[in-house]
C-alpha cells in the first residue's frame, strides 16, 4: 500500500468472553452481542482510528482453542499464523481465568506481539474475584489489561498498549511452557526439520508442536500458502504493511 | 512453480512427525498447558467472596429443575408475548391514524397537481398504503417484542433452553444447539440461517436449516398476533382477550416446536440418517443486562430493520397489487382471475383463493401477506383505510372467513415455506439447489397437509 | 498407592465432586474435552440434571459445562466423599 500504513488487530478469546462487545467499542459499530457462547459465526472487520494512525480490527469467532478441532478454530488459527496481524488482542474472562488462560497460552506459542486484555473485571469485582495484574503480566511476559468493555472500563489504557506495541516500544517475552521430557524430546527432534522446510517465517517451536499433535491441517495450510516458497526469508503477510509488496 | 522441488519436503516433514508421535501427545499438551495456567491462577487470583462465586448455580436449581424448567420456560415465552400483545395495540392504532392524516394531506397535493388517476392509484392507494400498513402493524410489536428478548439474551438464559431441551433433540436425532438457532428464528430466519454454523456436523445441520421456518419470524408474528385476537379471543375483552391471544399465539409456537421435532426426527430415520454427534454446551453465567442500553438499542435495530423491509419489500408488493388489481381481462382484474384459480384448491386447505395467492405473492417476505390480502379483497384492489381492527374483522367476515379460515390462515403462515431471503441464504450455506428445494417444498407440503387436515376435520365433526 | 476402582462421572450424584484420571473418548471429542478442562487429575463438580434427565452440568475450572451421558459415562476417575464440602 501506499504512506497511508494500516495496522491490524485481531481478537481472539473463548466464546463469551465479550470480543464483539469490545470489537463494538473500538469501532462503533453494532456487531451483535448475546450471553451465549457462538453468538458470532460470521467474522466481522472494522475500522478505527487512535491518535491520527488507522487500525483494522478483525472480531474472530471464539473457540476455546487454536487446535484443529472445528472450521471455527481454523480460521481463528489460520488468522494468527497466517495474517500476521500487528497485535493479537487475547480477550480473557477475568471471572473464569483459568479456563480462559488456556488459550492466552497457545497464542504466546504462536506470536510474540499479543495484549492479553481482561475483560469482565466489574463481574469480577462483583464476585469478589481479585487478580494481581502486574504479577499475571509478569508470568505471561506480555502486556495485561484490566477492562470492562460494556462498561467502556479500561478502553484508553488498552488503546495506548496497542499504539506502544504497534510502534515496537513494548518488548515482550512471551512465557514458554514446559512439556514432558518425552514430548520435549521430540520437538528437539522435530525442531531441525522444521526449520528447514517451513523457513523461519512461522514459530518452529508451534508447528513441531502441532505436528506432533498430529494436525495435518495446519501443514496443507502452510503448504498451500501460494506465497511460501520453502527457502523462507522473504517476509509476505496478508496486512498492508510497507513492508510486504 | 514447484517443477523443480524435489520429492515433497511437506510429506517427509509429516511423516517423521506421525514416526514421533504417541497416542497421548494431545493429552500430555493440554495437561502441561493446564498446569501452567493452574499455576499461574494460583498465584495472581485471589477468592475473597465464596459465596458469590455459585449464585449462577443457585439460579440454575431453579431454571432447570425438573418440576420448574419447562413451565418457567413455557411462562417466559407466554408473558413475553403477551406484553408484546398488549403494548402493541395503542401504538398501532395510533399509527395507522397517524398515517391515514397524513394521506388526507397527500390526497390533496395529488389533487392541487392534477395528477392522473393511475399515477395517484400507485403511488398512493398502492406505495403508501402498503408501506404504511406493514409499518403500523408491524412495527409496535416487533419493538416490544425484542428489547424483551434481547434483555433475556443478554442475561444468558438460552443456553438454559438448550440445556433443558437437549434431550428431546437428541431424541429426534437433532443437535441440542438446535434450540439457539431456532430461537434466532424468531428474530429473522434468514438470520436464523447463519447461526446454523454452531452447529458443526453438517447433517444436523442441514437439518437446522431445514426445519428453522416452523418457528415465526417477525415477519410472521404480527401475522398470528392479528388473527388470534380477531378470531381466537372474540369472545373475551380486555385483559382476558390479550391472554387468550397470548395463549393462541403461544400454542401456535408450541406447534411449530413439535413439528420441528417430528420432522427432525423422520428426516434422521430417513433422508439425513445418522446419530446424533456428541457435543458440549458452556452455560454461562447469569449477568445482569445494561438494561436500559439493551432496549434503546434493540428497539431502534429493530425498528430500521423494519422500516427497512417496509420500503424494500413492501412499497413495490403494494406497487404490483394495485397494478395486479386494476388490469382488467375482460370484466375481471388481474388479481381476482388468478385468486378465482387458486380458490379450489384453496378451499380444500380451508383457506380462499385471495389467500393462497397472498402467500404466494408474499414469497420475498411474510410481512406483505397481510397487506396483500387486504388489497385483494377490496374490490378497487387498494387498501382501505382500516380504522380500526373491528372493520378490519369486518373484511374478513365479508369474505367468508370464519375462524377457521383465521386458524388455518395461522397454520398456513406458521408452516409454509421460508421467505425469499431465507431461501437465499439456505443456499448460499448449503450451496445446493437440491436442499434449498427441499426446504422450500418440504414445509410448503406440512403446511399444506395440515391445513388441509384440520379442514377436513372441520367439516366432518360438523356433519356429525 | 491404593488402587481405587474407577468409576464412571455418569455415577456420580449431584453435589458430589470426582477427580478425573481417564478419558476413554477418541477424537474431537476428546480434544474439545480437554480444551474445556476435562483434564485427568482434574476436579469436577455434578451440578445438576436437565429436567428430562440428560445431559447434566459439570462445574469445572470455574465454569459450567453441560455433557450428555454418551460422554459422560466414558470419563473415568474417582467421586470425593468428604461430604463437607462449600
Ligand atoms: N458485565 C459485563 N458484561 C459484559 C462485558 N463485556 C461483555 N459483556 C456481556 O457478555 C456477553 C457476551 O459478549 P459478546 O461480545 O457477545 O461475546 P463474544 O466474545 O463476542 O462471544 P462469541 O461471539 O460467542 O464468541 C454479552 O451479553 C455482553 O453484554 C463487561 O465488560 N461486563
Ligand atoms: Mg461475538
Amino acid at each position: 500500500m501506499t504512506n497511508n500504513h494500516e495496522y491490524t488487530i485481531a481478537l481472539a478469546g473463548n466464546p463469551n468472553t465479550g470480543k464483539s462487545t469490545l470489537f463494538n467499542v473500538l469501532t462503533g459499530l453494532r456487531q451483535h452481542t448475546g450471553n451465549w457462547p457462538g453468538k458470532t459465526v460470521v467474522h466481522a472487520e472494522g475500522f478505527f482510528t487512535y491518535k491520527d494512525e488507522q487500525y483494522r480490527i478483525i472480531d474472530l469467532p471464539g473457540t476455546y482453542s487454536l487446535y484443529s478441532n472445528s472450521a471455527d478454530e481454523e480460521v481463528a488459527r489460520d488468522f494468527i499464523i497466517f495474517a500476521k496481524p500487528d497485535v493479537t488482542l487475547v480477550v480473557l474472562d477475568a471471572t473464569a481465568l483459568e479456563r480462559n488462560l488456556n488459550l492466552a497460552l497457545q497464542v504466546l506459542e504462536m506470536t510474540d506481539r499479543v495484549i492479553v486484555c481482561l475483560n469482565l473485571m466489574d463481574e469480577a469485582k462483583k464476585k469478589g474475584i481479585i487478580i494481581d495484574i502486574a504479577k499475571l503480566s509478569k508470568k505471561l511476559g506480555v502486556p495485561v489489561v484490566p477492562i470492562s468493555a460494556r462498561n467502556k472500563e479500561g478502553i484508553d489504557e488498552l488503546l495506548e498498549t496497542i499504539a506502544r506495541m504497534v510502534h515496537g516500544e513494548i518488548q515482550t517475552k512471551p512465557t514458554k511452557i514446559s512439556y514432558s521430557r518425552t514430548i520435549e524430546e521430540k520437538i528437539a527432534k522435530l525442531l531441525p526439520l522444521v526449520k528447514e522446510v517451513i523457513g523461519d517465517e512461522y514459530p518452529a517451536r508451534w508447528i513441531a508442536l502441532r505436528l506432533l499433535d498430529g494436525d495435518t491441517s495446519l501443514l496443507h495450510a502452510l503448504q498451500s500458502q501460494p506465497h511460501h516458497l520453502l527457502k523462507g526469508g522473504a517476509h509476505y503477510g496478508c496486512h498492508c504493511s510497507a513492508k510486504s509488496i | 512453480m514447484d517443477a523443480t522441488v524435489p520429492p515433497n519436503p511437506f510429506d517427509e516433514l509429516l511423516k517423521e512427525a506421525q514416526h514421533l508421535s504417541g497416542d497421548d501427545t494431545r493429552e500430555q499438551i493440554v495437561s502441561a498447558i493446564f498446569q501452567t495456567s493452574q499455576a499461574i491462577c494460583k498465584e495472581t487470583v485471589t477468592y475473597t467472596k465464596q459465596e458469590k462465586l455459585h449464585e449462577t448455580e443457585k439460579l440454575d436449581r431453579i431454571f432447570t429443575s425438573k418440576i420448574w424448567g419447562f413451565p418457567i420456560m413455557l411462562a417466559m415465552l407466554a408473558v413475553v408475548i403477551y406484553i408484546t400483545i398488549a403494548g402493541a395495540n395503542v401504538p398501532s392504532s395510533l399509527l395507522a391514524e397517524f398515517f391515514g392524516w397524513l394521506e388526507g394531506y397527500i390526497t390533496l397535493a395529488f389533487e392541487k397537481m392534477h395528477a392522473p388517476e393511475w399515477l395517484y392509484g400507485i403511488l398512493v392507494l398502492g406505495l403508501y398504503r402498503g408501506t404504511t400498513w406493514v409499518v403500523s402493524v408491524m412495527l409496535p410489536p416487533m419493538a416490544i417484542f425484542f428489547p424483551i428478548f434481547a434483555l433475556l439474551e443478554n442475561y444468558g438464559y438460552l443456553p438454559r433452553v438448550a440445556f433443558n431441551m437437549d434431550r428431546l433433540f437428541k431424541k429426534s436425532g437433532a443437535h441440542g444447539k438446535q434450540s439457539l438457532t431456532m430461537a434466532m428464528g424468531f428474530g429473522c430466519n434468514a438470520a436464523a440461517i447463519m447461526s446454523t454454523r454452531i452447529i458443526e456436523s453438517p447433517r444436523e445441520r442441514m437439518l437446522a436449516i431445514l426445519t428453522n421456518n416452523f418457528v415465526p419470524c417477525n415477519g410472521r408474528w404480527p401475522t398470528l398476533i392479528l388473527l388470534a385476537s380477531l378470531f381466537m379471543a372474540a369472545g373475551y375483552t380486555g385483559g382476558w382477550k390479550t391472554l387468550m391471544t397470548a395463549s393462541v399465539v403461544v400454542a401456535m409456537v408450541v406447534f411449530g416446536i413439535v413439528v420441528t421435532l417430528t420432522v427432525s426426527w423422520v428426516l434422521s430415520k430417513t433422508a439425513l440418517r445418522g446419530v446424533p454427534t456428541h457435543y458440549t454446551l458452556e452455560l454461562p453465567p447469569y449477568r445482569r443486562p445494561k438494561i436500559w442500553d439493551t432496549i434503546v438499542r434493540s428497539t431502534l435495530d429493530k425498528s430500521v430493520y423494519v422500516l427497512k423491509r417496509a420500503v424494500t419489500v413492501a412499497a413495490p408488493a403494494g406497487v404490483l397489487t394495485w397494478v395486479l388489481a386494476n388490469i382488467h381481462i375482460g370484466d375481471t382484474t388481474v388479481l381476482a382471475y388468478i385468486a378465482h384459480l387458486l380458490d379450489p384448491f384453496a378451499r380444500q386447505l380451508g383457506l380462499d383463493g385471495y389467500i393462497l395467492m397472498a402467500f404466494i405473492l408474499g414469497l420475498p417476505a411474510n410481512e406483505i401477506v397481510l397487506p396483500i390480502l387486504l388489497m385483494g379483497y377490496l374490490s378497487t384492489g387498494a387498501l382501505t383505510e382500516v380504522d380500526g381492527l373491528r372493520s378490519l374483522k369486518q373484511i374478513f367476515i365479508d369474505h367468508g372467513w370464519t375462524w377457521l379460515t383465521a386458524l388455518n390462515m395461522m397454520l398456513f403462515s406458521l408452516l409454509h415455506y421460508p421467505c425469499g431471503t431465507t431461501l437465499i441464504n439456505i443456499y448460499k450455506e448449503t450451496k445446493s439447489k437440491k436442499w434449498t428445494f427441499v426446504a422450500f417444498a418440504l414445509p410448503t407440503g406440512i403446511a399444506i397437509a395440515v391445513t388441509f387436515t384440520t379442514a377436513h376435520i372441520a367439516q366432518w365433526l360438523r356433519f356429525i | 498407592m491404593t488402587q481405587v476402582k474407577l468409576e464412571r462421572l455418569c455415577d456420580a450424584q449431584p453435589g458430589e465432586r470426582f477427580r478425573i484420571t481417564k478419558i476413554n473418548i477418541e477424537g474431537t471429542m476428546k480434544r474439545r474435552l480437554l480444551d474445556l478442562g476435562f483434564v485427568p487429575g482434574c476436579e469436577v463438580t455434578v451440578l445438576q440434571k436437565s429436567p428430562l434427565g440428560d445431559p447434566t452440568a459439570y462445574r469445572v475450572s470455574h465454569t459450567t459445562i453441560a455433557l450428555r451421558n454418551e460422554e459422560s459415562s466414558n470419563i473415568y476417575g474417582e467421586r470425593i466423599r468428604d461430604d463437607k464440602q462449600s
